[in-house]
């Protein structure tokens, strides 16, 4: 068809497959995110996560220096390495923002999440759910007769294993911050 | 120097410290005050356009042909979505704007109030950064950081929300030198390491060519000068995409055409065929690579960019760059220059003895007419008769427009000013009238097609107001060009809503604006009709009635690799398989 007579080569992939999200690799990274405590500042960090078709598995903000108005917004994502590499980019090049850190490259940090589980039950389940709470070291904030509100601090997967286990025991709700999360040492 | 002042005042204020000669503005009531203010100052020039999205192409041209950030003043609500298409166009063709928007009154704000739109929710995707001042107190400090915002770093369009209570409310005024200009300063000196790395790469490479693009523009001048003397001294060939046309002299030994979907097929063949491709601000765009598992399979690439995101965004690099290119050129030539200047002499030559066998294909050549104007044929007659005029060039968006790429020369930067990432039919004869009244003496012709042209045909009103004598090239085709072609290889000739219908008696219509047009029809009218258009002293509409189903050559179809380029007399039936369909 070409009148140049040049083999056409046998690949069929089309221009858009470099972000195909079902791509081999999808690695899960933690970044920090020091802002600007600017209004409309997280809306911008979302809507270009929105905007790029990147995943958010958890987002946390809050100001964290009242003096010079910064903000962390804690990211937990996933993608393929060159994603990831993407978004720190994207990220980095906004106006607020300071300082992107990749937790899970930049050396051991710590996790941690908290939740609220409502828990309702009688008799045994009920018991049941108060000696894993105690090995989960998880603190009871209420109670009433028929349920308890477990309050536990942890890694995002001990709190899932946990709210597996108090699943058949009555789980009615639960509450959960999404990460936050620091380096180790300085 | 502490000074109390209105709001509004403080506006003006902060563009006149800005060195802000014009303003491109449609008043309202959100801006009154600002409008009050503006009335009652000669210091800056304020156009009044038709319509809100003229007013942002035009600062758009304004700013892409002076190097200057456009600044452009609109009221809230319909003034602000008006301006949205505009601002997503500067944002992606990294063009520096600072939009000023009205806002209802910030005790209104949420209420659905009469012309309240969410102006910073709707423009945050589309502008670099915006802001919604709600004290008098920080309107002058966010302005002089609007402009630092919109200049520096990768350029891009900025946005400011001032409600009314702002605009009235007395405040301070903080000049432009006491201003924080925040923490954003981003890297303009390249990486030395990188730097070396690449001078390396160049000092061996059998089969280098330069890609160059928009940033290269955008740097400034001093970044072409640098670009040009690189390229003279290494003797490389330089490839440039459309939004780079300019950097690098079209009448220039090196230059190879333009790249890319429609670009030459020596520019294509060179960049699939390359062992060494030096990307200085271009961002390895769809329009350019085509499929990207077969684009330039077997060279090393190095990417120089302003922008961190854009380097390994599409297409993975061998060495990056992150810095201002004429920062980067301007060590990387000296680099080069200490190491003895050396390059590969023997596989330079078999490599331009490689490219003069592409060039002889002449891709540009067209089947001529004696009876209809081939398109072609009008623009290589308007390249002949206004070369080496004092010209700035702006096009609309479609097959004009890249034929005008192919066939118009460009020897300078700054002097093409087209819609090239965001391709908004309608920005040409705006930004024309933006570049005329920033180069009221020049030659300012906007290369239309006849649809594209029709989208803000208002501003022709704009173009007889202020005396801008802005020339309106037509190449009236009656059809949308290029989605008629598109119609014609993937959808089997089934030319679905793509023809003009009830076209305007173009002449007629210059007639109406005031101004003067002509139509013309037979091939050996066109050189005198051409000629008038320049001669005459005020906008001119050229109607300019053309081949109809020309198709615009070469061409690699949709999901094709460089080296499956069509040229004009190919079978183009079928050559775009399901897969390419669905790309644009």
């Amino acid at each position: 068809m070409s009148p140049l007579n040049i083999k056409k080569s046998a690949s069929s992939h089309s221009a858009y497959e470099l972000r195909d999200p079902n791509a081999p690799v999808i690695e899960t990274h933690t970044l920090a995110v020091i802002v600007e405590n600017e209004p409309g500042v997280l809306a911008r960090v979302i809507g270009l996560f929105t905007a790029r078709g990147y995943n958010i598995d958890s987002l946390t903000v809050a100001e964290v220096d009242h003096t010079s108005h910064r903000s962390r917004i804690t990211v937990v994502t996933t993608g393929t390495p060159e994603v990831i590499v993407q978004i720190k980019a994207q990220l980095a090049r906004m106006v607020p923002v300071y300082e992107v850190h990749d937790l899970t490259v930049e050396g051991p940090a710590v996790q941690r999440e908290l939740a609220l589980l409502k828990v309702a039950g009688k008799g045994e389940a009920r018991i049941e759910a108060l000696r894993l709470a105690e090995i989960f070291r998880a603190h009871v904030v209420d109670s009433t007769l028929e349920s308890f509100v477990f309050e536990m601090t942890g890694t995002p997967e001990k709190i899932d294993s946990f709210a597996e286990l108090m699943r058949p025991l009555g789980l009615r709700e639960m509450a959960r911050t999404g990460v936050a999360a620091l380096s180790r040492g300085v | 120097m502490t000074r109390q002042m209105t709001g509004a005042r403080m506006v003006v204020q902060a563009l006149k410290d800005q060195g802000v000669e014009v303003v491109f503005g449609y008043p309202g009531g959100a801006v009154l005050p600002i409008y009050d203010e503006i009335f009652q100052q000669n210091d800056i020039r304020h156009i009044l356009v038709r319509h809100e999205q003229g007013a942002i192409h035009m600062a758009e041209g304004y700013a892409r042909s002076t190097g200057k950030v456009g600044v452009a003043l609109v009221t809230s609500g319909p003034g602000a979505t008006n301006a949205v298409t505009g601002l997503t166009d500067a944002l992606l063709d990294s063009i520096p704007l600072v939009v000023l928007t009205g806002q209802v009154p910030t005790f209104m704000i949420g209420t659905d109030a009469f012309q309240e739109a969410d102006t910073i929710g709707i423009t945050r995707p589309c502008t670099k950064h915006n802001w919604l001042v709600k004290d008098t107190e920080k309107l002058s400090e966010t302005i002089h950081q609007a402009f630092h915002v919109a200049s520096h770093g990768r350029p891009g369009p900025v946005l400011i929300d001032i409600p009314k209570d702002v605009q009235f409310a007395t405040g301070t005024y903080t000049p432009m030198e006491k201003t924080r200009v925040s923490h954003y300063q981003p890297r303009v000196k390249g990486d030395p390491e990188a730097i070396a790395a690449m001078v390396e790469m160049m000092e061996t490479a059998e089969r280098p060519v330069f890609y160059t693009g928009g940033g290269v523009i955008n740097s400034g001048v001093k970044a072409s000068a640098l670009l040009r003397e690189f390229v003279a001294a290494t003797g490389f060939p330089i490839t440039s995409t459309l939004m780079g046309l300019g950097a690098y002299p079209a009448s220039g030994t090196a230059w190879l055409g333009m790249l890319g979907m429609h670009g030459l097929y020596e520019a294509n063949l060179a960049m699939h065929g390359c062992d060494l491709m030096i990307n200085i601000g271009a961002r390895f765009d769809d329009r350019i690579t085509g499929r990207i598992p077969d684009f330039s399979p077997h060279s090393k690439k190095v990417h120089v960019d302003i922008d961190p995101s854009s380097i390994n965004k599409v297409i993975r690099v061998d060495v990056g760059i992150v810095g201002d290119i004429a920062h980067v050129l301007e060590e990387a030539l000296a680099l080069w220059k200490s190491r003895g200047s050396r390059v590969n002499k023997v596989g330079l030559a078999k490599w331009w003895a490689q490219i003069a066998t592409w060039r002889a294909v002449k891709c540009l050549g067209y089947k001529g007419s004696t009876k209809v104007i081939k398109p072609q044929y009008a623009l290589e007659r308007l390249e002949a008769l206004t070369k080496g005029m004092d010209r700035y060039i702006t096009t609309e968006v479609g097959q004009h427009q890249m034929w005008a790429a192919q066939y118009l020369g460009f020897e300078a930067p700054n002097r093409w000013m087209t819609s090239g990432g965001l391709g908004t039919m309608g920005y040409g004869l705006p930004a024309s009238i933006g570049v005329q009244i920033a180069h009221p003496d020049s030659l300012v012709i906007n290369v239309a097609g006849e649809a594209s042209w029709l989208m803000n045909m208002q501003e022709m009103g704009t173009a007889m107001q202020f005396r801008a004598p802005v020339k309106q090239f037509i190449l009236n085709n009656e059809r949308l060009g290029m989605v008629r072609q598109w119609q014609e290889l993937l959808h089997g000739e089934r030319y679905s809503q793509s023809w003009s219908e009830s076209l305007p008696d173009f002449v007629k219509l210059a007639e109406a604006f005031g101004c003067k047009g002509v139509q013309v029809t037979d091939p050996k009218d066109l050189d005198d009709a051409i000629m008038e258009m320049i001669r005459y002293d005020g906008p001119f509409i050229f109607d300019c009635r053309v081949e109809k189903h020309e198709n615009c050559f070469p061409m690699i179809p949709s999901g094709k690799p460089h080296n499956e380029m069509l040229l004009g007399d190919a079978d183009t039936q079928g050559v775009i398989g399901a897969k390419g369909a669905v790309l644009v």
